[in-house]
């Protein structure tokens, strides 16, 4: 007989709450609904009316602007150098972490929270510092004219520093619960490392990889604060989606704002499908 | 293929107790040798050094001769047989038993033949598209034999194979274990806190106690010659009494038995009796009160009498006998008998729990 798993244990007690009353079942789920609404649906739902407050054709006018399919480019392609790269990052320090017992472990443990609990804008100020033309490696630099604050690699590194541990957190949360048996069995079967990761760690961690990989998605395409500070604010240059629609609403463009708004908030809404879709499939 | 290792010991953390201390024996080529001890003797320990799993501080290892205190895990050529199984979940029966020979890239044509042969062999031939979390717990440690022997290992170390398995389905897979063993004769250790796995299963066994190698030797030896009072306690059960020696004798009820060299008289020694070797029967006229004992309770358990008995000197003891025999005598509870002791051991050394 296979035990009751929680899902099942949840629905067939839904019905009736373990000593609670129905009446503060329901009024506890109303408040519930309502902040919801209130805090979440309403404004989602105000910036597709926004968007398409003046018709379809002006919208998508707005959409074909040069500038804004810039913003989205830039968008796509900061999200596409930070992910890969914070996915491999995150699945290697999980595994070190999970697996290994090193010098420095806990020093690593708490750099890779770091960017949680620094301010995105701190983040940015840093790599000023660091990379900007009065920054540390300011003139080194200069002298090789690249470019990195005001230009696309500032935007990229400030984006991999605040999506840096979602991955990593992630992996080792599912690495830490599970004993490694299978991986010894895999080495006693003479499995190499590299066979023993490939063949069944990573399929142990799949789900919670591409869980990961959806919310580091999701952060690394609606940063703000730090790729403000880096970025420079050059239109059709250096301008991603997120400072795109901050500069149309100040200038007082709220159709163009909404409507870049209603691209990002679109990619946003694309990825909880997904990462439903993934949490769907790895409770089964 | 035997297994010589000598004098294994490790420390999980430096300037604490060890898991395991000098601990040395041999297991013979071709039989099953059983490692036994409470929970926490390191007897996994031992099991996973030998596989390499484990880097012991000091001692070698030996598989059929050559030394691999040094070889990788890869290369030791060991099947391993985890508690839980530790299948892969995410591969078919067939993918999981034809794991090792695919990392080693073996021919398909090769590895579907074995993987066949192995199912066979495991009574499961039905069973190679199905997953794991599709069989039962039996079926799932078979399958982890099978993926172990896949390889062809020169040695078979199953930790606590039946370990989470109902006593049902322990039973048969015991013997299902000894079948096999008998087909493929292949040098086996076992690690085991359960008696009767090891008894029942292995030809030599390995006491373990708090990391120490408390006694070696075959199952019945050890149940007949404990070595220490702690043995005799762990395997098979056995009332401990303490007896003051007098005139080179200890005496239990009835019995007096002789002493080791070198104990005194005036001495206290432990005296071992094993539950099976006290026989209780009506008193008579001529019964020294000594050899009296009052029935505290009578419990039947199955086709036996489990008694408690207060004998003469306040010391309980526990007794058991066929029922046929306690109902033929009549004996009931609170009555007053004659405790005859068939057999008992002496052991001169302190005795701690």
């Amino acid at each position: 007989m296979r035990p009751v798993s929680l899902q099942q244990y949840r629905r067939k007690s839904a019905a009736r709450p373990a000593g609670g009353s129905v009446i503060l079942k329901w009024l506890l789920c109303s408040i519930a609904l309502v902040c919801v609404g209130l805090l979440l649906v309403i404004p989602l739902l105000a910036v597709f009316i926004n968007a398409f407050s003046a018709g379809l054709g002006a919208y998508w006018k707005n959409i074909c602007q040069p500038d804004t399919l810039s913003a989205i480019q830039l968008t796509l392609l900061t999200a596409g150098i930070a992910v890969p790269l914070n996915v491999a990052f995150g699945i290697v320090a999980a595994w070190l972490i999970a697996k290994f017992e090193f010098p420095g472990k806990n020093i690593l443990l708490t750099l890779i929270d770091l960017p949680f609990s620094v301010s995105p804008v701190v983040a940015g100020l840093l790599f000023v510092l660091l990379f900007g033309r009065q920054g540390w490696f300011g003139p080194l630099l200069s002298a090789h004219d690249i470019h990195v604050i005001f230009a696309v690699p500032g935007i990229a590194l400030a984006t991999l520093f605040v999506t840096f541990p979602f991955v990593a957190r992630e992996v080792l949360a599912l690495l830490q619960t599970q004993d490694s048996n299978g991986e010894e069995a895999a080495l006693t079967l003479g499995a190499s490392a590299a066979q023993m990761f490939w063949h069944v760690t990573l399929p142990k961690a799949k789900w919670s990889i591409l869980y990961g990989t959806i919310l580091c998605n999701a952060r690394a395409m609606g940063e703000f604060g730090a790729v403000s500070v880096v970025s420079g604010h050059i239109r059709g240059m250096t301008n991603t989606l997120p400072l795109h629609v901050e500069i149309l609403y100040n200038e007082y463009n709220f159709v163009g704002a909404f409507a870049a708004a209603s691209v990002l908030a679109l990619l946003a809404v694309v990825t909880l499908v997904l990462k439903r879709g993934v949490e769907w499939r790895a409770a089964r | 293929m035997s297994v010589v290792v000598q004098g294994l010991t490790k420390h999980f953390s430096p300037g604490s107790a060890p898991a395991i201390s000098e601990v040395s024996f041999e297991a013979p080529t071709g039989g099953i040798t059983a490692l036994l001890g409470p929970s926490g003797a390191g007897k996994s320990t031992v099991l996973r050094a030998i596989a390499g799993l484990e880097i012991v501080d000091k001692g070698s290892i030996a598989i059929d001769a050559r030394d691999c205190s040094k070889v990788r895990v890869q290369d030791r050529n060991v099947g391993f047989v985890f508690q839980n199984y530790a299948l892969f979940e995410h591969m078919t029966i067939a993918d999981n038993i034809g794991f090792g020979l695919r990392v080693r890239k073996r021919k398909r044509s090769q590895i579907e033949a074995r993987v066949s042969e192995l199912l066979d062999l495991i009574q499961l031939p039905d069973l190679r598209r199905r997953f794991p979390g599709e069989l039962s717990g039996g079926q799932r440690q078979r399958v982890a034999f099978a993926r172990a022997l896949a390889v062809e290992p020169k040695v078979l170390l199953l930790d606590e194979p039946f370990g989470a398995l109902d006593v049902k389905v322990r039973i048969e897979l015991r013997e299902w274990l000894h079948r096999l063993h008998d087909e493929i004769k292949i040098t086996t250790l076992l690690v085991t806190h359960d008696q009767i796995d090891a008894f029942e299963v292995a030809e030599h066994v390995v006491v373990l106690f708090e990391g120490k190698v408390a006694q070696v030797g075959a199952p019945h030896d050890i149940y007949d010659q404990p070595a220490t009072a702690r043995v005799a306690q762990f395997i098979g059960g056995a009332n401990m009494l303490t007896s003051e020696v007098q005139a080179e004798h200890a005496a239990v009820a009835s019995l007096r038995v002789g002493v080791p060299a070198g104990v005194l008289n005036g001495d206290r020694v432990q005296v071992l009796v094993r539950p099976h070797d006290l026989r209780l029967t009506r008193p008579n006229q001529d019964t020294p009160d000594l050899n009296l004992g009052e029935v505290l309770h009578l419990r039947r358990v199955g086709g036996y009498v489990k008694a408690t008995v207060r004998l003469a000197n306040g010391q309980h003891v526990s007794v058991e006998c066929p029922k046929s025999e306690i109902d033929a005598l009549g004996i009931i509870q609170g009555e007053s008998v004659l405790v005859n002791v068939r057999e008992a051991k002496v052991f001169a050394e302190d005795y701690s729990i």
